[in-house]
Parts: C-alpha cells; sequence; structure tokens
C-alpha cells in the first residue's frame, strides 16, 4: 500500500514539481480583457452619472467588483478547487467567511450603535414610534 | 499459529522510509495561507472605512477630495503590472532568462508609476490639509490605501530582489519558487485594490 503511493508521488514529482496550473498567455489576455471591462464600465457609470440612481449605481458597480475578484482569482491566481488538494480552496472559503462575517458585522452594529446613541434632529424621521421620540427628546434637553 | 507470527512482526511505529517531499514542496500552500491571513488584516482595515468613512467631523468629504481620472490611471497601471507579471511566468516556465527579466522589469516600472501616483495624492490630499489627523474619515482612508500601498512596496523591493537572485543564479528551482510565491502576491494585491477603488473611491463619490 505504502509502496503504491510512493511510486505514484514519485512519478507524479519528476514530471511536474507541483499541482499548479500555471495558465497560458490565452487565459492570461483573458483574464486581462475581462478585468478591463470590468474595471471600466464602474468608472464609466460612476463618473458619467448615466443611471442617475446613486444607490442602483453602488450596487452594481458592487456587482462588478466581485465578479472581477472572481476573475483574478481564476486567470491570475489560478485558483481552482484542485490545487493543493484542495486545501487552497478549503483556506479561502474559510477566509470569505470570516472577511463576511468581519465586514457585515462591523457595520451592522455600528449602524445600530450610531442610530441608538446619537440623538440628531434628522434621525427623529427614522424613529418608528413617538414614545422613542419622546425620549429623545428628553435626553437631549438633559444637560 | 497465527498470533505467534504477529507477534514475530515487527511493530512499526514510524513511516519505513521518509515520505519523498521535494524541497519546498508545501511553499506554495503556507504562501496561500500567508495571503488570506493578510485578506483578514484588509478586511478589518475595510470594516474600519466602512464604519468611519461618514465621519467628516466638518472636514471635506469623498466627493471634494477624490480625483476619479487619477484614480482610473492609477488602476490601470496596476491591471497592466499584473498582466506583464504574468507574461514574466509565462517566459520563466520556458526557462527564457531575459525574457523573464524583461517583463520584471515592465512590472516593476508600473508597479513605480502606481506608487508614484499614489504618493502624488496623498501629497496633494495632505497639502490641501486633508491628511489623516483631519477626520476620522481621512485616518481610515490612509490607513487602508497606505497598507496596501506599503504592501506594492514591499512587493517591489521583493521584486528586485528576485532580478538579482535571477540575474546572479539563474532560474534555477528555487528562484522559480519564489517567483511564483511573489506572482501569488501581486496579483493578491491587484485583488485588494479592486476593493479600494470600487468601495472607497468610487462609492465615496457616489455618496
Amino acid at each position: 500500500m505504502s509502496d503504491a503511493v510512493h511510486t505514484h508521488d514519485h512519478g507524479h514529482h519528476d514530471e511536474h514539481h507541483d499541482d499548479h496550473s500555471h495558465g497560458s498567455f490565452g487565459s492570461y489576455m483573458i483574464g486581462f480583457g475581462l478585468s478591463v471591462i470590468l474595471t471600466a464600465i464602474p468608472f464609466w457609470l460612476v463618473m458619467s452619472g448615466t443611471l442617475g440612481d446613486p444607490q442602483l449605481t453602488g450596487f452594481i458597480i458592487l456587482a462588478f467588483a466581485a465578479v472581477q475578484v472572481i476573475v483574478h482569482m481564476i486567470y491570475f491566481l489560478h485558483m481552482n478547487t484542485r490545487v493543493e488538494g484542495g486545501w487552497s480552496f478549503m483556506a479561502m472559503m474559510l477566509t470569505i467567511v470570516l472577511v463576511v462575517i468581519v465586514l457585515s458585522g462591523s457595520m451592522w452594529v455600528m449602524y445600530h450603535l450610531n442610530a441608538n446613541m446619537m440623538p440628531h434632529p434628522e434621525m427623529h424621521m427614522d424613529m418608528g414610534s413617538t414614545q422613542e421620540m419622546r425620549t429623545m427628546d428628553n435626553m437631549s434637553g438633559m444637560p | 499459529m497465527s498470533s505467534a507470527t504477529a507477534t514475530m512482526e515487527p511493530r512499526a511505529y514510524h513511516l519505513p522510509e521518509e515520505p519523498h517531499l521535494h524541497e519546498g514542496h508545501s511553499t506554495m500552500l503556507g504562501f496561500w495561507m500567508y495571503l488570506m491571513s493578510d485578506c483578514l488584516i484588509f478586511a478589518i482595515l475595510f470594516a474600519t472605512y466602512a464604519v468611519l468613512g461618514g465621519s467628516f467631523a466638518g472636514g471635506p468629504g469623498p466627493k471634494d477630495l477624490f480625483d476619479l481620472p487619477l484614480i482610473a490611471l492609477n488602476t490601470a497601471m496596476l491591471l497592466f503590472s499584473s498582466i506583464t507579471y504574468g507574461f514574466a511566468m509565462l517566459a520563466m516556465e520556458k526557462n527564457k532568462i531575459s525574457a523573464t527579466q524583461g517583463w520584471l522589469f515592465v512590472t516593476l516600472l508600473f508597479g513605480g508609476a502606481f506608487l508614484f501616483i499614489e504618493l502624488y495624492e496623498f501629497s496633494h490630499l495632505i497639502h490641501e490639509g486633508a491628511g489623516p489627523w483631519r477626520s476620522a474619515f481621512l485616518s481610515a482612508f490612509f490607513t487602508l490605501v497606505g497598507t496596501h500601498g506599503l504592501h506594492v512596496t514591499f512587493g517591489s523591493i521583493w521584486l528586485i530582489t528576485l532580478m538579482v537572485q535571477v540575474a546572479k543564479k539563474g532560474l534555477i528551482p528555487a528562484n522559480k519558487r519564489r517567483l511564483m510565491c511573489l506572482s501569488m502576491f501581486w496579483h493578491f494585491l491587484d485583488v485588494i485594490w479592486i476593493g479600494v477603488f470600487t468601495f472607497v473611491y468610487l462609492m465615496g463619490v457616489l455618496r
């Protein structure tokens, strides 16, 4: 059993020093072309203000960024589920989960902290109940 | 009888033969782990910017400060440096030393141009009184973009080091491995820059 594993390992290493795919001229050019397009469109959308609605534009450029990250991962970093027996992919997935938790968690918590701690006049419009509004007015009136 | 043979067999508590792993077999996975931890640093800086990006302290905001054509030029520099590094890797696989060195040098020029434009932007902001001390927004901005710029700076130093190494020792397996690590580092910085120009510059101007 261990012999079989060894011979397999040997043959593998002799013909190819690792299991990385290096990409070719064609794949690099595809990646480059896609990233130029995926960069140019968001810049054009924001600089020309074609869509008019900033929120819609924001969502669209975020989507473009997400696609461009995937394009770079595949064509420049040669990431796939087979590199290093799948461990690179596993590590990346764990990192993505952590990044999403850190980003969304921070924004969520801090937004609510700001909304509840800082009684600004314009924030009263966000408040649902008049009960809260009265409390906020009392608080802001305190020395 | 069978129990007798079982006791006769020497018990091995270790592998009879060490696995034949070539030198540096785990370097790429290890370097990938480093990149992922670096990614977490950037995630924290992005989160900080997301929280503080609206705290102008009565100072200038993104709309007053960011010059999108300049950022587009900067982005182009980094994107060009990514593809030229890719060409360097393709030349390396064919063992063409001079072509590899040439593409590495072009990559260095683009990386240098990126840093030059970024430093110009920073000095311009500081000259306008919009330094990192001005507001929480600018502190978070300079920390995030500055950390990325520092990474590019050290990547460039690393690039020069490897060009010297390749010139001295040629494309030996160790140098190829180092070039592959820097390739991952360089492309990784480009991925982070996608987040920076989208989240900081473009969405900042939209806000």
